[in-house]
């Protein structure tokens, strides 16, 4: 059983992509130690050779008819954009500077 | 109509149903009632984030025309509804309880809400949620929690407790709810109401704002079993539009409601549901049901599912893995809140996306996606993830050894009665532990129904009864929960939720929403 550190859960947030003050940084390394320690019990069920379940229904390529129906319009499908220019969202600078 | 109360707030959705069809009553009249009530005890309760009276009277004008016309409508068709902000609603607010889709109004709608409108329930408004449904109390809403018509110092339950409050406190007839873990029936089962989780793929899940796609499951909450199960029929049924949906038609759960038969039906009473570390009222509640079945007939016993010991654990890595990538899409590009980090000029995408996800998250929404980021995270995927799946397995061998014996597994819906706001908010493991009866079903893919059992005797409050059947056998959630419901009625001389205490009235604060 491993413990999380503070760099580890850093890190796990800059994954995650989300910012944390410090304060909830050392909130969180504490909650996650406790949740991962009992969460960790699963290793602890008869679970060798057993196959494992992704979900309860048996199902693949679940595909429908390929045919033209509507669909949202330009408007409506930006209408929730937090910007948009010329029926296109419009996001910030996705490269670095150099 | 002899049923009709003179307070049309507390009529059940079946009496309604047919003194709309008898024109005894309109559609308007019954809306406009219920959106009195609303203005009258919603302050006091804050079950709904949004309310939308034009679009609801609107909705009940049309279900009174068309009816006026002598169109053939459904049973349900001029009966109101509250939808839980989980589900995609064209041209009304869905924040699902979170600051990230505050304002947003999708342009489509959910499958299930496009089948309440051609069904003609008018939409009263939106329910209060733990944020992205995640919680089991309310208190994880962004907006704030909803409170306890039984006790307002007391949490209506989760995710759902929005919906759940609603009915205790007669501000709808009938709602919708989710379930990944418990969220319909855990907050039926503290406010004296009945919830169900459908089968897995029993319910479109199209539009609704996905927390864990292989436990997330769409159903009905009412106050009757007879009610739950008329929108069981209507929100159930195949849609292209989901992948997962099963191309089957809705089980007979209408006519399971009204059967209400359990004689000869073999019911187990799950051993590891039980016993230690359940509220004695709550088991006693649950004891004297359990003796009501047998007296009804049902041939009663206890089976033994012995990996539901680990149902806790896989699931609260199973539901955290998931919920980091579906919560991925919130990344300040489409929709959604977008803030740029402070003190930076020209940020780039990811630096936008890391602080809209720091402002626009609660934080247990950020230690559940943090948590699986753990979980999927290369040299742990094995030992965590892997190894909950591998226990997802047993969990559904468990139930298929079990429903060789017994026809419906039964247990407390949770293990205590509605514990007060705080309780359990700054001990993450202490709020998971309510939903350990609820998840074994979610993780097997199985429907479940939690209806009132009564009141537990040392603090008066209500207690949740589950029921457990085999995919695609929901109909027998409805047989026992009828038969029961019908017997516990006739003892108690009507329905529990008539003993509940009288609401201040006050006007809602929802400024802001």
């Amino acid at each position: 059983m491993s413990s999380l550190t503070r760099a580890d859960v850093a890190h796990l947030a800059g994954l995650a992509r989300i910012e944390l003050s410090d304060a909830e940084l050392d909130r969180m390394v504490g909650e996650l130690g406790v949740i991962i320690e009992s969460v960790a019990k699963v290793q602890q069920a008869p679970i060798d050779g057993v196959a494992p379940m992704s979900h309860p229904l048996p199902l693949t390529n679940v595909t429908r008819p390929d045919v033209v129906r509507p669909s949202l319009t330009p408007a409506e499908a930006l209408a929730g954009a937090p910007a948009s220019d010329q029926q296109r969202f419009s996001v910030p600078r996705i490269l670095d500077e150099e | 109509m002899t049923d009709l109360p003179a307070d049309l707030t507390r009529a059940t959705a079946a009496v309604l149903g047919e003194a709309l069809a008898d024109k005894t009553i309109s559609s308007v009249e019954l809306t406009q009632a219920h959106l009195d009530r609303i203005a009258a005890v919603d302050g006091a309760v804050h079950s709904y984030l949004h309310v939308d009276p034009e679009g609801a009277l609107a909705a009940a004008r049309d279900v009174d025309g068309r009816r006026s016309t002598g169109e053939t409508l459904g049973v349900l068709a001029g009966v109101p509804i509250a939808v839980k902000d989980v589900m995609a609603t064209r041209g009304l607010p869905t924040t699902c309880g979170s600051k990230m889709l505050e304002g947003w109004i999708p342009p489509y709608d959910a499958t299930v809400v496009a089948k309440l409108r051609a069904a003609g329930l008018p939409i009263l408004g939106k329910t209060n949620m733990d944020e992205f449904a995640m919680g089991s109390s309310t208190e994880h809403s962004a907006y704030g929690p909803s409170r306890n018509p039984w006790d307002l110092t007391r949490i209506p339950g989760g995710s759902g407790g929005g919906s759940s409050s609603v009915l205790a406190s007669f501000q709808a007839p009938l709602a919708t709810g989710t379930d990944t873990g418990g969220s319909i029936r855990q907050p039926a089962a503290v406010t004296a109401t009945v919830g169900t989780k459908p089968t897995y793929g029993g319910v479109s899940r199209y539009g609704l704002v996905a927390l864990a796609s292989s436990l997330d499951q769409a159903g009905p909450c009412g106050r009757t079993v007879l009610d739950t199960a008329l929108l069981h029929a209507v929100m159930g049924g195949h849609d292209p539009m989901d992948s997962t949906s099963i191309a089957a038609p809705v089980p007979p759960v209408v006519e399971a409601a009204r059967r209400a038969d359990v004689s000869g039906l073999r019911v187990g009473v799950v051993k590891e549901l039980g016993g230690q570390g359940y509220q004695a009222g709550v088991q006693e509640r649950f004891d004297e049901s359990v003796q009501l079945l047998v007296d009804l007939g049902a041939e009663v016993v206890e089976v033994s599912c012995p990996n539901f010991e680990y149902a806790l654990a896989a699931y609260y890595l199973i539901l955290p893995s998931e919920a980091s990538s579906n919560l991925a899409k919130f990344d300040a590009m489409r929709y959604g809140m977008r803030v740029g980090p402070e003190g930076v000029e020209a940020p780039s995408a990811e630096q936008v996306m890391a602080a809209t996800r720091e402002a626009g998250f609660g934080p247990e929404v950020k230690r559940r996606i943090i948590l699986g980021t753990y979980a999927l995270s290369s040299g742990y995927y094995d030992a965590y993830y892997g190894s909950a799946q591998k226990v997802r397995t047993l969990i559904a061998q468990d139930f298929d050894a079990a429903f060789e014996q017994v026809d419906v597994l039964v247990s407390p819906t949770t293990p205590t009665t509605a514990f007060a706001f705080g309780d359990k908010l700054d001990d993450p493991m202490a709020m998971y532990l309510n939903d350990i009866a609820t998840i074994p079903a979610n993780l097997a893919g199985l429907p479940g129904m939690s209806l009132p059992a009564g009141l537990a005797s040392e603090d008066g409050l209500p207690v949740g009864f589950q029921i457990l059947a085999p995919a695609m056998q929901d109909d027998r959630l409805y047989a026992v929960g009828g038969a029961l419901e019908g017997a516990l009625t006739d003892r108690w001389g009507g329905p529990v939720l008539n003993g509940i205490p009288d609401l201040p009235t006050a006007p809602a604060d929802r400024t802001g929403v």
